[in-house]
């Protein structure tokens, strides 16, 4: 990072979300954001469905998007992966604009995600999902593919050890050869986990991941995205409507309601904000 | 352990027509083949080609495309113009070569339409798709209808609605071809038939393959995994016009005339049959699918005038059969072993 854009972002930082309010860690700062979305928003014939949205994640940062239902939690992520572009703002990932991007460059850049109503391939075995999140970083052709060429061998190899080694941080080795469409739902979603981390992403978006699941599976669930997080030094941001898993893990939340950030702080701060109190339980009454 | 299986699988794929091949052909030889039979052979090889293949854009990419019959007359138009001039201007005697390289002539010009016509359509989605190459199809053989082609020495003439060029006609607009050389032979349409299923079957097993599919299963998962879905599924329509152009021109030179209203509408349709019946998806269904119901008008002459309406009887049976669980079952059973195989195909659910 040159020095001027490093001066720039010290700016921006104090200007917008100021670390004191907690979204982006001290431990953070000498390094260029993984994310950093400025003034983001996005309208659908005059309503605007996400206004002024301005966040910074640091790398390996556990980050929480909370808000009542229709805030624009999941259009935001719509916004980071490129499947709908922003009508203002800026994205930039790693320093890097993402501007004019498409969803596939996106991915590349290093955003991963999952969806909160589940996309798996259903009709492919467990094995190939995993190898479909692998696939930009296998580098052989069609042609290679068809006649059968070395490359196809060697690398087709290291992709089955590649895609085992990602099933076992789940214990879903077992399961490579079945079809992914049969899988339980708790299995369908930590498979969308581990196709996802496949692209080797340096920013993990989960969209509910916890939806559906019961206590005991959730607690197992923090517990892994903690483990991701690590192992693989990456940062995450989740939707979520559990709040025991947002306030459990996430470093910094963000408070979405009627497309527009409401509050911003660590998980002390947003329970004690009367305005999330607000958006969430509505108004005290009067006298 | 994983490679290993398919790769034994298709082994046993190739195998098996090869046997089925050699069968034939003890027939042929020992004369217990009918006459009518016997001149169906290439037949059957060409529309097994054209089912796996057009199985490779319905069944793997998953996009309905109607107009395959449009790529078959380009690779059949090209491939008879290619062998005249191959013979006639490179001097290539050699029957089996000259047949061979018409084929290649073929399948590359109906590579190039193919991705001429993919680059507007697969913009599309759904039915928009299915009925753009439909459109398509149809405007490929008005245009053979209006073209005319002359070999003049060395010089190969094209006209547009002008009948009266100089030197030997060899396509002569709605007439179409004359005087084709007869030189399609059942051995090399077995070749094309293995050529196919080696393309077809390694893609499908393949790094590409595996995006194919995941653009089928979900466009906006495998876009958000990094997948280039128009890349992908450019590479399923223009493989499979390939194929499709090749065993056109396998199927041109097994005539003597062949005119450009032999592609229509019906046919594109009748090798969707062939798709749907066998199982989209199912390679192996495609193959079993097509060879039957190519023979099957044939074997039903004995039925004369009911010939069409036992054959619609035959096709609702065969359909609701595969949709009976229990026969399902059965045939599940029966096929256990090579499951896994079938699936990583993508059959049919």
């Amino acid at each position: 990072m040159t020095e001027n854009t490093r001066k720039k972002r010290m700016l921006d930082t104090r200007m917008v979300p100021a670390p004191s309010h907690g979204i982006i860690p001290e431990r953070d700062l000498n390094s260029t954001p993984v994310l950093e979305a400025r003034h983001l928003g996005i309208e659908f014939g005059g309503l605007k469905a996400v206004d002024d949205f301005n966040l910074i994640i640091g790398k390996t940062e556990i980050a929480g998007l909370i808000g009542p239902n229709g805030a624009g939690k999941t259009t935001v992520f719509n916004l980071l992966t490129k499947v709908y572009q922003p009508t203002m703002g800026t994205i930039m990932i790693n320093g890097r604009d993402t501007a004019g991007m498409n969803t596939v460059q996106a991915n590349k850049l290093g955003i991963a995600r999952t969806f909160q109503n589940i996309r798996l391939f259903d009709n492919m075995t467990v094995e190939d999902n995993v190898r479909i999140g692998l696939h930009n970083q296998v580098k052989y052709g069609m042609f290679s593919g068809i006649f059968r060429l070395p490359a196809y061998w060697k690398q087709e190899k290291q992709q089955h050890e590649q895609a085992l080694e990602l099933l076992s941080l789940f214990d879903m080795q077992d399961m490579a050869s079945s079809r992914a469409g049969s899988l339980p739902y708790g299995a369908q979603r930590r498979l969308e986990i581990v196709r996802a981390l496949a692209t080797k992403p340096c920013l993990l978006l989960l969209d509910e991941p916890a939806a559906g699941m019961n206590p005991h599976e959730t607690e197992e669930l923090m517990r892994n995205i903690i483990k991701i997080r690590d192992r693989f030094q990456i940062a995450i941001m989740l939707i979520e409507h559990d709040m025991n898993l947002v306030m459990g893990i996430c470093e910094g939340i963000c408070v979405l309601n009627y497309g527009r950030i409401i509050a911003k702080g660590t998980a002390d701060e947003i329970q004690a904000n009367p305005t999330v109190i607000e958006a969430y339980l509505g108004k005290k009454k009067e006298g | 352990m994983k490679l290993k299986k398919s790769t034994i699988n298709n082994i046993i794929s190739y195998g098996i027509v090869i046997v089925t091949f050699i069968i034939c052909q003890m027939m042929i030889s020992s004369g217990s083949m009918t006459r009518s039979l016997k001149g169906q052979m290439v037949p059957i090889c060409v529309y097994i080609v054209m089912a796996v293949s057009l199985n490779l854009v319905v069944g793997i990419s998953g996009e309905l495309s109607l107009g395959h019959a449009g790529f078959m007359s380009v690779g059949a138009f090209s491939g008879i113009i290619g062998a005249a001039w191959l013979r006639s201007v490179l001097g290539v005697e050699n029957e089996i070569l000259r047949l061979v390289l018409s084929m290649i002539i073929g399948g590359a010009f109906a590579a190039i339409f193919g991705v001429l016509i993919g680059i507007p359509v697969l913009r599309l989605r759904g039915d928009y798709l299915a009925i753009v190459t439909l459109a398509f199809g149809e405007i490929i053989r008005n245009v053979l209808n209006c073209l005319y082609f002359s070999l003049d020495g060395n010089h190969l003439r094209i006209s547009f609605n002008n009948p009266n060029i100089p030197g030997t006609i060899l396509v002569n607009g709605p007439n179409g071809a004359k005087d084709v050389d007869k030189i399609a032979t059942f051995p090399v349409g077995f070749v094309l038939i293995l050529f196919t299923l080696f393309m077809v079957l390694n893609l499908i097993n393949s790094r590409s393959g595996r995006a194919i599919m995941a653009t089928r299963d979900n466009r906006i998962a495998a876009e958000a995994m990094g997948i280039n879905v128009t890349k992908y599924k450019m590479m399923a329509f223009v493989t499979a016009a390939a194929l499709a152009g090749m065993a056109g021109a396998l199927y041109g030179l097994n005539f003597s005339t062949v005119a450009a209203s032999k592609f229509k509408f019906d046919t594109s349709i009748l090798v969707l049959v062939f798709v749907v019946l066998g199982g989209i998806g199912n390679i192996w269904g495609s193959i079993i699918a097509a060879a039957l119901l190519t023979v099957l008008p044939e074997l039903l002459r004995a039925f004369a005038d009911y010939r069409m309406l036992v054959y619609a009887i035959v096709l609702i049976l065969v359909m609701l059969a595969t949709n009976n669980p229990f026969i399902r079952s059965l045939f599940d059973r029966l096929i256990h072993r090579r499951k896994p195989a079938t699936q990583r195909g993508g059959a049919s659910e």
